[in-house]
């Protein structure tokens, strides 16, 4: 299933924070979005998922969702959205429960996401006993569980400390090797957008417009920390945004 | 400190001064037997002071003599004579007032309309004393146990409201957003993230509604109550009887006591998954 953004603009009152945004997103790529703060990214995915409504423009889902999925298009938070009082095991039986499956069933699923994610021993633990790290691992095993067509990841390593980001991008990359899975990832890290990201896609200051688009054609299994190649890539993606990430934050907050 | 100064001050002028410490303090403990000890420190005073006729044995009977009132009220059976029929009325008009204060604030949480109408009503009713409405409620529910539950559940009602729509209010949006983006209907959004979500409010609020409750409870029974620890008090009261009327006044701070406890143990239960 694809994504298509057609024409999206948004302004709240006279306020302008996107102009005119058309975007592909392809099925099995991962598309990640970079911009200065405040340009909107984040609405942006909101917009994607149904979360809130542009005020012009539309976002399409081409094609059918795949055979078994229960929700197409599902988010990756980065406060993680745990739910306190639920167990790991409970947190996934939570967007389960709602279509019907219980049970054995619903043991088999959680099972089976729990071991993609490496957290088979967890199952029993409380969020509260888990770091960061493994609390979004456990986000990804709960999104994994609904089978989406499209992951929805709203800056899902940046609530992480460097060490435990570099794990869990290696993970996603693991992940995304055995099943290639469609996202879209909004990221301030540049990092993290030329290490997963098959498209990078640069946002401007407010209001928010597309200012490029980068391909990055390297496998992402290839791809290290440290890579030459990578870097450049992600030298020129500073280039791109320095001034307006320095006049971003010069910018008094009117919101 | 200083004898380092003395001893070694050369060494100490390379090693400078320990950096004083000043991060202790603002943050309480509970330390359990201090609470006890408060308790029997106060007892101890009074039955020493009426003992020695310090304090007049009109100012405060003798906690000695309150003890006996309580054996006598215990083996005469009139105990339980008048604990049965006021902890009933306690457990019913609270369950009534507590049940549908946590029904109304979950609305007034959820919906704005409601919202809009009903928190300045509640606001409206909340400072009314209860007390005076009794006369009202005994024409409304009879003479009977109808008015002495509605009483208990009216005082009851506003404080859970407020509690609960407060809590609801403090649910983390982004918990409920999570729930709608995979596709949760509205009622076990409601069910399952709203209502374990706002539980800590809701629960320290019942601390409150319930001590009110035992308040109302001798207000209660101030009208058309034979048996029942608020008659008993009063009708203690009107005789000037010290001695029954601390008796009874002990029951009431120890159910007091009880019902914080056990809203303790359910918090235990409930909220483990706090830290």
């Amino acid at each position: 299933m694809d994504i298509r953004l057609d024409g999206i603009s948004h302004s709240y009152d006279d306020f302008e924070v996107m102009r005119d945004i058309s975007l592909h997103i392809e099925s099995g790529q991962i598309v990640c979005i970079v911009g200065p703060s405040g340009c909107g990214k984040s609405t942006l995915l909101r917009f994607i998922g149904g979360l809130e409504r542009p005020s012009k423009g539309r976002v399409y889902q081409l094609g059918e969702p795949p055979e078994g999925c229960l929700n197409p298009l599902t988010y990756i938070f980065q406060d993680f959205a745990l739910l306190p009082w639920r167990s790991v095991a409970g947190n996934i039986s939570l967007v389960l429960e709602d279509h019907g499956i219980r049970g054995a069933r619903a043991k088999g699923i959680i099972d089976d996401v729990l071991a993609r994610t490496k957290l088979s021993e967890f199952g029993n633990a409380l969020p509260k006993q888990l770091s960061g790290g493994m609390k979004q691992r456990v986000a990804i095993a709960r999104a994994l569980a609904v089978n989406p067509a499209v992951m929805l990841m709203d800056e899902p390593l940046s609530a992480l400390d460097a060490q435990t980001r570099e794990l869990l991008m290696d993970d996603l990359v693991d992940l995304w090797v055995r099943q290639p899975f469609t996202a879209v990832y909004v990221t301030h890290n540049l990092a993290e957008a030329v290490r997963l990201g098959h498209k990078v896609v640069v946002l401007s200051r407010r209001p928010g417009q597309i200012r490029e688009v980068v391909e990055i054609d390297k496998p992402l299994q290839e791809r290290n920390f440290g890579d030459p190649e990578l870097d450049a890539q992600q030298k020129h993606l500073w280039e791109l945004m320095r001034d307006e990430a320095r006049a971003a934050d010069a910018e008094l907050i009117n919101v | 400190m200083s004898d380092t100064t003395i001893s070694t001050p050369a060494e100490t002028a390379g090693k400078g001064r320990t950096v004083a410490f000043r991060g202790g303090g603002f943050a309480p403990k509970s330390h359990r037997w201090v609470g006890a000890a408060v308790f029997v420190f106060l007892i101890l005073i009074a039955e020493w002071g009426t003992r020695t006729g310090w304090i007049s044995s009109l100012t405060l009977p003798k906690p000695s003599d309150v003890l006996e009132t309580f054996k006598e009220l215990y083996t005469s059976g009139l105990l339980f004579k008048h604990l049965g029929p006021s902890l009933s009325r306690l457990a019913i008009g609270a369950i009534i007032g507590v049940s549908l204060g946590i029904s109304v604030g979950i609305l007034i949480g959820l919906f704005s309309y409601i919202r809009s109408g009903l928190v300045p009503l509640v606001a409206a009713i909340f400072p009314i004393p209860k007390i005076a409405l009794l006369p009202l409620f005994v024409i409304w529910f009879g003479i009977g146990e109808g008015s002495k539950y509605a009483l208990i559940a009216f005082g009851t009602f506003t404080p859970t409201v407020v509690a609960t729509y407060g809590a609801v209010d403090n649910v983390d949006r982004s918990l409920i957003r999570m729930g709608q983006s995979f596709g949760l209907s509205w009622f076990s959004i409601v069910r399952k993230i709203v209502l374990p979500g706002a539980m800590p409010g809701i629960l320290s609020g019942m601390r409150i509604s319930l001590a009110i409750a035992i308040i109302l409870l001798v207000a209660a029974e101030m009208l058309g109550a034979e048996y029942g620890i608020g008659a008993y008090i009063l009708e203690a009261g009107s005789l000037y009887d010290l001695e029954r009327l601390f008796a009874g006044v002990v029951i009431l701070s120890l159910l007091g006591v009880i019902t914080s406890g056990v809203i303790g143990l359910i918090e235990r239960r409930l909220l483990g998954w706090r830290s």
